[in-house]
């Protein structure tokens, strides 16, 4: 009977959650801007590469839509505000909203704030403003260090809790039934037993694959809950982004290099059974090996995801470019065709990050038997 | 590349490390080593319950060859019994004839014996008889021819020697 109940908790937190995330959106106020200064009279083609490149950057509130209010003319979003983190000579505090789109300039503890629509960042100014672009039309203003709970930052904190409480259930199911797991974690419990017997064990070996099996595990569902949540109209772009995967693949790299035996620093510099000439040849390629394979981690995943989002948003795009019923049928077709694409994609690249990962910590750690 | 680097936010990184790291010592600690271990402990148990299994099975046919073996032995056993049983009964048929035989030809040694003894009691008997008669007849004849004495003397003597024992 316990467990019954224990099913029901967990069936429940799930939906719990949703709601959670779709609750706060009704404190997400719509704020009204003036769209005078938009390009109104910009083409389509233009508007929507701009929405692409926008939307694949981070943002600092957790937008769910927009429209231009046809009675004031004014822009409205819908979108729930989430708390900018600034360091500039002590911690600046405020929430997004009134950063309203960098149509308004922030005052916070004396320093003035404001948003630049073009590249999404936050930027010192003066009392009125005023940016000082160069002849790129990039501001030379002075960024303060932004620590903002930015969007990526809030998929990941929701990532984060909903792993949290997916795998503790499924720990918790095992002893509640005898050791065999029940409720929505046991979806995942196959997927678990894979990652340990086909990616941890064949390639870090019997006895040391333990040391790594929480970072893999955790690294798999990461990237790919994080993949999925991106396929969401929420639309978020966290594995997207250089700044994620770099923080991922660093952690392989640390991880790889702090666990190293003496036969891999042997291998790196002073390969055995090869004469000395070539050793020395060999050292510094093997010196930069271990700073690439990392580095082609943090890469293939940016721009795996980047790319399929690109895609995605352009078919989508080409939707309201082809006027016609054809073109437009055609466009969703596709569409629909490259998101059941990226749903694989979403998994496969999560698999290979992990797989490559296990390879890494596997030539880390092997022994010497030859 | 430039565009790679400019894309990049310190506070993103920042917040992902920090969310990341947290999120995989919390994970280590409430699920991955209770699910590993729960998992692991299930594999040994199946692995367990199979090896016993496989055992109670290898057990089971000593033990079906131990009790043929016994069955085996058993039915020898018996054999051999039924055999001595056998010889047993045939060499008292043997002494019990053989002792028959023996006491028979006794009797039949001593009825022979009785009966020669008998026999020459029988004779002697007759002998003495027959000399009685002899001499009953002797006295008859005597009688009747006491006138010539000399005749009676020959027939006696005549009579006498026709007389043999047989």
């Amino acid at each position: 009977m316990n467990s019954r109940i224990e099913l029901k908790n967990i069936r429940y937190s799930l939906p719990l959650l949703f709601s959670l995330i779709f609750g706060l959106s009704m404190f997400a106020s719509p704020i009204e801007t003036d769209s005078k200064d938009e390009k109104k009279g910009g083409d389509l083609k233009t508007e929507i590469k701009e929405y692409i490149t926008h939307h694949l950057k981070d943002s600092h509130s957790y937008s769910l839509t927009s429209w231009i209010d046809e009675s004031t003319g004014k822009k409205v979003y819908l979108e729930i505000p989430l708390p900018v983190i600034l360091y500039d000579n002590g911690l600046h505090v405020f929430m997004s909203s009134k950063l309203k789109h960098g149509k308004a300039v922030v005052e916070s503890n004396g320093n003035f704030y404001k948003l630049n629509y073009h590249d999404s960042k936050i930027y010192k100014t003066n009392k009125e403003g005023v940016f000082d672009y160069d002849t790129d039309h990039h501001p030379l203003n002075e960024t303060p260090l932004d620590f903002s709970i930015t969007k990526n930052v809030a998929s990941i904190i929701i990532v984060a809790i909903l792993m949290f409480l997916l795998f503790t259930g499924l720990s918790k199911s095992f002893a509640k039934n005898n050791g065999i797991s029940k409720g929505l974690g046991r979806f995942f419990e196959p997927i678990i037993l894979y990652i340990r017997d086909e990616i941890a064990i064949p390639n870090i070996g019997e006895k040391k694959y333990k040391n790594y099996m929480s970072f893999l595990l955790t690294v798999f569902f990461f990237v790919w809950f994080l993949n999925m949540l991106g396929l969401t109209p929420l639309g978020v772009n966290v594995t997207g982004n250089i700044a994620v995967t770099f923080s991922l693949a660093l952690l392989t790299f640390l991880i790889t290099n702090f666990t190293a035996n003496k036969s891999y620093w042997g291998h790196i510099f002073w390969m055995p059974g090869v004469p000395v000439l070539i050793k020395i040849v060999l050292a510094p390629i093997e010196l930069l090996g271990v700073f690439i394979k990392p580095f082609s981690l943090l890469i293939r995943l940016y721009a795996n995801i980047q790319a399929g989002h690109i895609v995605l948003y352009s078919l989508i795009g080409l939707m309201f470019i082809f006027k016609g019923i054809l073109g437009s049928s055609l466009s969703f077709g596709l569409a629909f065709f490259i998101s059941i694409i990226e749903i694989l994609v979403a998994l496969l690249q999560a698999y290979i990050f992990t797989m490559l990962s296990a390879l890494y910590f596997g030539f880390a750690v092997a022994e010497e038997d030859h | 590349m430039e565009k790679l680097i400019s894309e990049f936010s310190i506070g993103l990184f920042f917040w992902q490390t920090i969310i990341f790291i947290l999120l995989i010592f919390l994970l280590k600690k409430y699920a991955w080593k209770p699910i590993l271990d729960a998992v692991n402990e299930r594999e040994e148990g199946i692995k367990n319950a199979l090896l016993s299994a496989e055992k109670a099975k290898e057990e089971m046919a000593s033990l079906q060859s131990d009790n043929e073996a016994t069955l085996k032995k058993a039915r020898a056993e018996r054999d051999s019994l039924l055999k001595e049983a056998r010889e047993i009964k045939q060499q008292l048929i043997d002494d019990a004839k053989n002792e028959a035989q023996s006491e028979a030809k006794k009797i039949i040694s001593q009825a022979q014996e009785t009966i020669q003894n008998e026999k020459k009691a029988a004779i002697s008997d007759l002998k003495n008889q027959v000399a009685s008669l002899s001499i009953d007849i002797a006295e008859k004849v005597l009688k009747e021819k006491l006138s010539d004495d000399k005749t009676q003397m020959n027939l006696v003597k005549d009579l006498v020697k026709d007389v043999t024992l047989k």
